[in-house]
């Protein structure tokens, strides 16, 4: 049995081969994002669903830090998306009608939230860590859906939309077209993205991956473990806010479904699905994800039950997700 | 003065006493074995010195410092390093990059996110320094999961030594172990031992292992000290004889 040579650490794969084919799909991912909108449409699509990608590949991809590169399952990362979806949409509604200001107070409420419950939760593991965020996430979901006044509730808050960006040299009418959308919101991935990975090649990064691995190993070479995650689940939490409040802006509107716990499990279904042990999978599984939603939905009110099977057959005979798949197909 | 003081240690789990008043000394450059029949409490004991966890009663005084309740981590960075019977080693990396990681985390940048080029020049140095130390240099960039018996027990000990140790823990490093093996590492053990003259502490069935090595022994039975003393005289000792080296012989 030839065992899966992935590299654990990205940019450090145990072969060169492996590094072609590692840059060789970073090509091919960028390639495939930055020509989205003008394809999209050929195939079915529509720009607004390459938004969608996009946003919940970065939402995948957060998790991912915590789950794929620190070895720690949280399930209730809906709640740091969902914070920073409001905490964008009541800036621009109440406070000040700006895209880039809004973001910033949904990034801060989140990562606020994502430090507090952190190290709360720090020394917990498995499924009592799993479990526990849940319950965290369904308390600020249970807050948006009450708060009527504020939240606008169960309808979700509407009467606000995203602003214009000033740049200084030049101003970007993000309603201008979906397209202008689009392009920002894959600036703002492509920034998140290279934060990550940066993070995951330096020496915080590896340990991460050491905690992953071995745990017990990780202790006694002097890693204190309980702050090691608690860094990576703020981290994690920290780009997903950040995409939440893409996810926000994209369609001016946000509702509490945002950070209710299923939405949680999806990031979660996303990230196994295209391989949680890629730096990339996560995309790759938001995109399944997300195109067979669109597809499968607009014929169907059960679309779930047939994400739930495809779900459950990547599972078990691809447990590495997609990406797994396309690796072995090329010789380990 | 000693450089390792275990005072009285206990451990009880629930009404089970793992542990019963052990004492021990431990002096710098000493390597000191610790044996006994399956179920003696040598484990336990390890995991008491190298704080698994923290015993009932007594008290571990490492390099003048009490450190009976202080964290794993922080024993690390005093200097106590220690390997485990069942090889725990991060599968999924090279050899190069677990040794990698253990060098990062003594060299202080386990919070860093990046490197500059010269720290990142000592690491990779001081890394195939440590693969050649520990003659998996060849192994270097292979998965450490698919390295034989040996070649990850070896690189579990270099991970365990690139913490920069005064006393290193090693629970059973022969265990499993063909002939072959078993001579490799006890080789490097004495290197170790002999060349950098770090304390040992190790765990061991192998008795040629033992008496090749140690400068004195400890012999534990149902928790409790039995015996200590040379290896001439634990080979001597008739209680000793009795309990254990009967057993085997």
């Amino acid at each position: 049995m030839s065992a899966i040579r992935e590299t654990t650490v990205p940019g450090v794969p145990a072969n060169p081969a492996a590094t072609l084919r590692e840059h060789g799909l970073t090509l091919g991912v960028w390639l495939a994002l930055l020509t989205m909108p003008y394809w999209m449409g050929a195939v079915g699509g529509y720009t607004e669903l390459a938004s969608r990608v996009v946003i919940m590949g970065l939402a995948a991809m957060a998790l991912n830090f915590l789950l794929g590169f620190t070895g720690v399952l949280s399930f209730g990362h809906a709640a740091y998306f969902g914070l920073g979806a409001y905490g964008t949409a009541m800036t621009i509604k109440y406070l000040a009608p700006s895209t880039p200001l809004g973001l910033l107070v949904g990034i801060a409420a989140a990562t606020v939230a994502a430090m507090v419950i952190g190290f709360l939760i720090r020394k917990l593991r498995g499924v009592y860590f799993a479990m526990v965020t849940i319950a965290f996430g369904q308390v600020f979901y249970f807050i948006t859906f009450r708060w009527n006044n504020v939240t606008g509730g169960d309808d979700g808050l509407t009467g606000w939309r995203r602003q214009p960006l000033h740049l200084g040299f030049a101003n970007v009418d993000l309603l201008a077209s979906d397209k202008v959308f689009y392009y920002f919101a894959l600036a703002v991935f492509a920034g998140c993205v290279a934060v990550m990975a940066f993070i995951l090649r330096s020496p915080f990064g590896r340990t991460l991956i050491a905690v992953r691995e071995n745990e017990r190993r990780a202790r006694f070479l002097g890693i204190p473990v309980e702050q090691h995650i608690w860094l990576s689940f703020v981290i994690s939490g920290l780009f997903a806010s950040i995409a939440g409040g893409l996810y926000g802006l994209l369609s001016n509107f946000v509702d509490p479904r945002a950070l209710r716990w299923d939405m949680s499990g999806n990031f979660v279904i996303m990230a196994v699905l295209g391989g949680m042990r890629s730096f990339w999978g996560p995309l790759i599984g938001a995109a399944i994800f997300v195109v067979l939603q669109d597809f499968v939905s607009s014929r169907t009110e059960n679309w779930m039950s047939f994400v739930g099977v495809f779900f459950m057959l990547v599972v078990l005979f691809f447990p590495r997700g997609v990406m797994g798949i396309l690796k072995r197909r090329s010789g380990k | 003065m000693s450089l390792l003081q275990v005072r009285n240690v206990s451990k009880h789990f629930g009404r089970l006493i793992a542990v019963n008043g052990v004492s021990l000394d431990v002096q710098p450059g000493e390597l000191r074995a610790v044996i006994g029949p399956n179920g003696a409490g040598k484990t336990t004991f390890f995991n008491l010195v190298s704080g698994f966890f923290p015993p009932t009663s007594g008290s571990i005084v490492f390099d003048g410092v009490d450190i009976t309740r202080l964290s794993e981590h922080k024993r690390v960075e005093m200097g106590m390093a220690r390997t485990f019977q069942i090889t725990e080693i991060f599968p999924e990396l090279s050899a190069r990059e677990n040794i990698r990681v253990a060098v990062e985390v003594a060299s202080g940048a386990r919070l860093k996110p990046w490197l500059l080029h010269a720290a990142k020049q000592r690491v990779a140095a001081r890394v195939d320094q440590l693969l050649e130390m520990g003659g998996i240099a060849e192994m270097g960039d292979r998965l450490v999961g698919e390295l034989s018996h040996g070649d990850q027990r070896a690189t579990e000990i270099m991970m365990s030594l690139a913490l920069n140790p005064r006393l290193l823990l090693l629970d059973e490093p022969t265990a499993g172990m063909g002939d072959q093996e078993t001579y490799h590492v006890t080789k490097l053990i004495r290197r170790l031992h002999r060349d950098q003259h770090l304390s040992i502490v190790l765990i061991e069935h192998d008795m040629r292992v033992i008496f090749h090595l140690a400068d004195r022994i400890m012999v534990l039975a149902e928790g409790a000290v039995l015996a200590e003393g040379t290896p001439d005289e634990i080979a001597a000792n008739e209680r000793v004889q009795a309990a254990y080296l009967g057993k085997a012989a």
